[in-house]
Formats: structure tokens, sequence, C-alpha cells
């Protein structure tokens, strides 16, 4: 039914590449600092045969949609161009891209045999005239054209920035449609920048917070299938989905796989009490982690796997806190004004994005894994739920707007707070859940 | 053949109920559907489930973040619980619902707060536990759209949801 999860298989050559003396690369170290976007050109790719013609353009749009929509680069309109690329491997003529201001330019080719698709590129850096890096060739079947330009996106973002980039992935959330009271949810997968949305369940149930598995191979989500939430495990590619917990008389819900993607954290609500829990996905076997009339709910695993940040409103209020992955005494880290939820912890481990709600507002934050360094990245009638791009760079979130008309759309938005921008869903969308790099 | 009348009769009076009650939703999320009588049957039948939701009240309301219950909510609960030991047929699920002011989750974990609490409520009245379920909504099934205080102030709520036929 996916066909793209299952069917594309891109290898990745390194092209032979001209040698040449590297001094002073091009180079964006991402920090408070960055206000101007770099100038980049992305002319269309050189098609080898008038069959590869359109994929060779469309495949150039997308690099430049990624790399612009990062908010780190700018892309040089064609019609500025002085000159065309006509040929991959003929000079590049580095004075007519420097006279436009082209800082980096990136070329490439494709050619079209039966199915398969060969994506070749170089990116040049045009201010020291050299090439930045070695060319890449990239191939696979043609349902796969989008992932190959994410893969060059992601090799242009990480030789400028030294960082990995986050384009060739995908993002399962929930698709909504109706109004507020008779809300229709159902999951849905796409890619990360909103293209090829498919859907996974239908809408006869609600479904809410999808979360990937650390490999992108499974999602954990809650269902009211059968009256009651609970948490189910679905097969990304087989699209087949089962129930991953059940226990008379409780409801079970926002469930996170560890980093070894082998057991779910969750919270198990029983009389009325909502604690923290863990079970084995192969065993069935579950261990419980508190045990306090608060609410604990929200968990999330520090990337080594050694501790837990939850949400608890055992101090009167819902805030953060951090515990050892095996439970015990909790650490809480948020002492701001408001209140504060749904806590993730960045795939690099130095930062948990949060919701918090203060005086009538909703923000999307982040602050170190002490609670210091609290930064609000957003403010709304209702910003929640985030989740982190691979690299830990950028966060995708829900944003509901107000009123009877209220509407849940995606948003993302970068770690310092720039470049918020709307993430195009066929319907509403709600609870992103971010996938690794894909491999 | 009794049993069957019964079922029969009850899916005539579901599709009556469907206008009657706005807190009923999409047939997966409705416990037992095919057994419901929420609002079904006359107000002036005090063994109605009509009479139940309507003159009894089948909700009670909850402050910003709270599940303790008002004297009006203990009240109404009073009631509840007379009528189910009246009525003996029935069952019930305690639908515990938060307003948008919060997270996702929060409000999960805050709605079966509330259910429980209304649950426990018609248990000291003497009410069978294995009668009652609880299930929370959280934010999810607001049934006033508004995004102020006096929507708000309804959706915050937990509604006794009857079922009937599942005694023997």
């Amino acid at each position: 039914m996916i066909r793209f999860l299952t069917s594309l298989l891109v290898g990745a050559t390194l092209l032979a590449a001209p040698v040449h003396a590297q001094n002073q690369p091009l180079r964006i170290t991402i920090d408070e600092g960055i206000i101007e976007p770099l100038p980049l050109a992305v002319p269309n790719f050189v098609p080898d045969g008038a069959a590869a013609t359109e994929y060779a353009a469309q495949i150039a749009r997308v690099v430049a949609a990624d790399l612009t929509g990062s908010g780190l680069f700018r892309e040089i309109p064609s019609t500025a161009y002085i000159s065309q690329v006509t040929s991959f491997d003929a000079p590049v003529q580095f004075a007519d891209w420097k006279a436009i201001n082209a800082q980096a330019l990136v070329t490439g080719s494709v050619s079209l045999s039966g199915d398969r698709l060969t994506v070749r590129f170089r990116l040049w850096d045009v201010f020291a005239g050299t090439e930045l890096g070695s060319g890449l060739q990239f191939a696979g079947t043609t349902d796969g054209w989008r992932r190959m330009a994410h893969k060059v996106a992601d090799a242009v973002y990480s030789r400028i920035t030294g960082e990995g980039g986050y384009f060739d992935s995908r993002v399962v959330f929930v698709s909504e449609s109706g109004p507020k009271d008779q809300r229709r949810k159902r999951l849905a997968i796409m890619d990360y920048d909103g293209a090829n949305v498919q859907y996974l369940t239908d809408s006869s149930s609600i479904v809410l917070a999808p979360r990937f598995s650390p490999t992108g191979d499974r999602v954990l989500y809650t269902s009211y299938q059968g009256g009651f939430p609970r948490i189910h495990i679905l097969d990304v590619g087989r699209v087949e989905q089962r129930v991953l917990q059940s226990q008379e008389g409780t409801m079970s819900f926002a469930p996170r796989f560890s980093p070894d993607g082998q057991t779910v954290l969750f919270s198990l609500s029983q009389g009325g009490n909502t604690d923290l829990y863990t079970m084995n996905i192969a065993s069935g076997q579950s261990a419980r982690l508190t045990s306090a009339p608060s609410i604990e709910t929200a968990p999330s695993y520090s990337p080594d796997g050694s501790r837990i940040v939850f949400e608890s409103d055992r101090s009167g209020t819902p805030q953060l806190y951090i515990m050892s992955a095996s439970g015990g005494e909790a650490q809480r880290i948020s002492f701001g004004q408001g209140r504060y939820g749904t806590p993730v912890w960045s795939p690099r481990g130095d930062l948990i994005a949060f919701t918090k709600q203060n005086k009538g507002r909703f923000h999307i934050g982040v602050m170190r894994t002490d609670g210091s360094e609290e930064r609000l990245l957003t403010a709304s009638f209702l910003d929640e739920g985030p989740t982190w791009s691979p690299n830990g760079r950028v966060i995708m979130f829900t944003r509901e707007t107000q009123g009877a008309d209220g509407r849940a759309s995606l948003y993302s938005v970068d770690i310092s707070g720039r470049n918020l921008r709307p993430v195009r869903t066929p319907d509403g969308g709600s609870d992103p859940t971010w996938s690794p790099l894909l491999e | 053949m009794k049993v069957l009348s019964k079922i029969a009769a009850v899916a005539t009076l579901v599709a009556l109920a469907a206008c009657t009650n706005p807190d009923r939703f999409g047939s997966d999320d409705a416990v037992n559907l095919n057994n419901s009588a929420g609002g079904s049957g006359l107000v002036s039948d005090p063994t109605s489930p009509a009479y139940f939701q309507q003159a009894i009240g089948d909700r009670v309301l909850f402050a910003v973040d709270q599940s303790n219950l008002s004297d009006e909510a203990q009240a109404i609960l009073s009631a509840q619980a007379q009528w189910l030991l009246t009525n003996t047929d029935y069952s019930a699920t305690i639908e515990g619902h938060a307003d948008e002011q919060g997270t996702r989750e929060y409000n999960l974990a805050l709605g079966a707060r509330r259910a429980n609490a209304a649950r426990e409520f018609l248990i000291s009245r003497g009410v069978a536990g294995t009668r009652l379920k609880t299930v929370s909504y959280g934010k999810e099934r607001p049934i006033e759209i508004c995004s102020d205080e006096a929507c708000y102030s309804k959706n915050r709520r937990a509604v006794t949801v009857l079922a009937s036929g599942l005694t023997s």
C-alpha cells in the first residue's frame, strides 16, 4: 500500500571529483547570530535525455524548497542567472554566479533508464571557486524521486552547516476534519514537507498522539477503538495495527518508545489516577514507575534511555520533572510562570521542548535539561505537542485557532524561534511525530 | 424471544435518541451503542432514560482544573444514584471531559479524574461499582465550541450515559 516506504532503494555513490585546494570553505554556523540567509542558486538539473527533463526540473525545485525552507538559505531566482548550466561536467562559470551574488551553487544531472533514476550533484563555493565536498550520485526508482531530492538537500545542508540534515524524513500526524464538536481524526503519514500524504487509519475512532519508533518502522498511538483509549502499535510498512496495551477498567495513553525500540513508556489511568508505566513490547511484561495521587503523564526518554522527563501536577499545577528511567525520586525542572506540559527530549540530548500555558496563551519552548535557559519560540491561542526534527534543529507542533470555527494545523519553527512556517496538509492536522532521518 | 424483542425495541429508541442526546458520538466511540438507551422514552416516565437525562440531569460540571464535586453536582449525582437503584436494568458509563485550555494528555488525565469522582459518589450512594464504567475524552469532544468561559464551563463535565440490558 505504501509503495514509497518499501520499494525505494537509494544507493549513494561518490563521484570522482576534481581536486581543489579548500581554503575557507563555505560555512554557516547555526547560532543566535544568523540573520541573513545565504544566497544560493539551484539551476534545474541537466537531464540526460528528454525523458528525464521533468524529473531534472522537479528535483532541483524540491532541493531549493528544502534549503530555503530551513530559513538558512535564500534562493536566487533563475531570471537573474547570467549563464545557464547545460552540462554537468562542464567547468562552472564562477564569475557569472559571483556577479549575481550566489554564494553557493548546486548543480546536478538526472538520467532515466526504465523506471530507474540516477541523480548526480555537486555543491560549489562560488566565491572560493571550489567544489565543496565531493560529487554524489543517488540511484533509485522513479517513485522515490522526491527522496533523492531530499537526500541532495540533506548533503548540501550538512556540508554547509556541519550538522546532520532533516529533509529525507517523514511525519506521522492526525489528520482532522469536521467541526470542533464532531471532529473526525485519522492517522496519516507524509514527507516532512507535507507531500505524499497517505492515510493509515480510517476515522471511525478517535486517534491521538502518534509516536515514531527510533528506526521509523513502527508508530505507537492512542485509539478509542472499542470505546476506551488504549495504546495501539502500527507497522508503518505493512499498515497493520494491533492493540498493545489493554487492561480491564483502565485507560492507557501518551505512549513513547524507548531509544532501543523495545519498551513502551506510557500513562495508565485507573480509578481516576494517572501514573507512568513501562511495558516490554515483545513479552508484554509491565512495570509501574510512579505511584502518586497526582497526574503523571506525557513521558519522554532521554536519548541514552537513562532518564525520563514527564509532566506532573504533584505541586498543584502541571510542571516538568526528570527521574531515572527505572522510576524513583524526581527533580522538578520547570520553575517559570505558568503551566508546563508535553516535554520531549531532543535527539541531541541537550534540550527539552515543551508546551507552556501562561496568561491565556500557549507557547512552544525549549529549556536545558536542568531547566535553565528557558526560551519560548512561539505564542498563540493554542500551540502544543512539539516533535523534534532528526537533527534537533527544528520543532514541529500543533496550532489550533480560536473560536467556534477553530481549526488545527501543523507548524514548524527552528529552535532559535525563527522561521515559523505552516506545514501544509490536505485537511487539518495535529499531533505530529517526526521520524529519524531515513536510511 | 424476550431478549430479541428487547433489542429491537432498544434499537428503535436509539434512533430517537440520536436527536435528543447531544453527547452521543460516532459509532465506535459509543460504548455499547446497540444497547444504548440514553435519552430515550418519555420525560414524563420516571423510569425512562429521557427522565434520567432531562429531569434529573445526566451531567455535572467542574471548575477549572478541578475534579471535586460542588453541592449542586452532589445533588444531581444523588438523584442519579436513586434512579439507578430503582432502575436496576441499566448500567452506566461516566464520560469525563475537559475544556480546550490545557494539553491533550493532561486533559485526558483530568477527564479520568472527573469521571472517577462522579463514579465514586454514585458508589457512595449505594450503586454497585460493577454497573459503572468510566472513560475520559479529555478535550476531544466539546459540546460547546466557542473559546470563552461560557462554553468552557459546559465542557468541563462528567456525563452519565446509560446502557440497558447489561444485567440479567
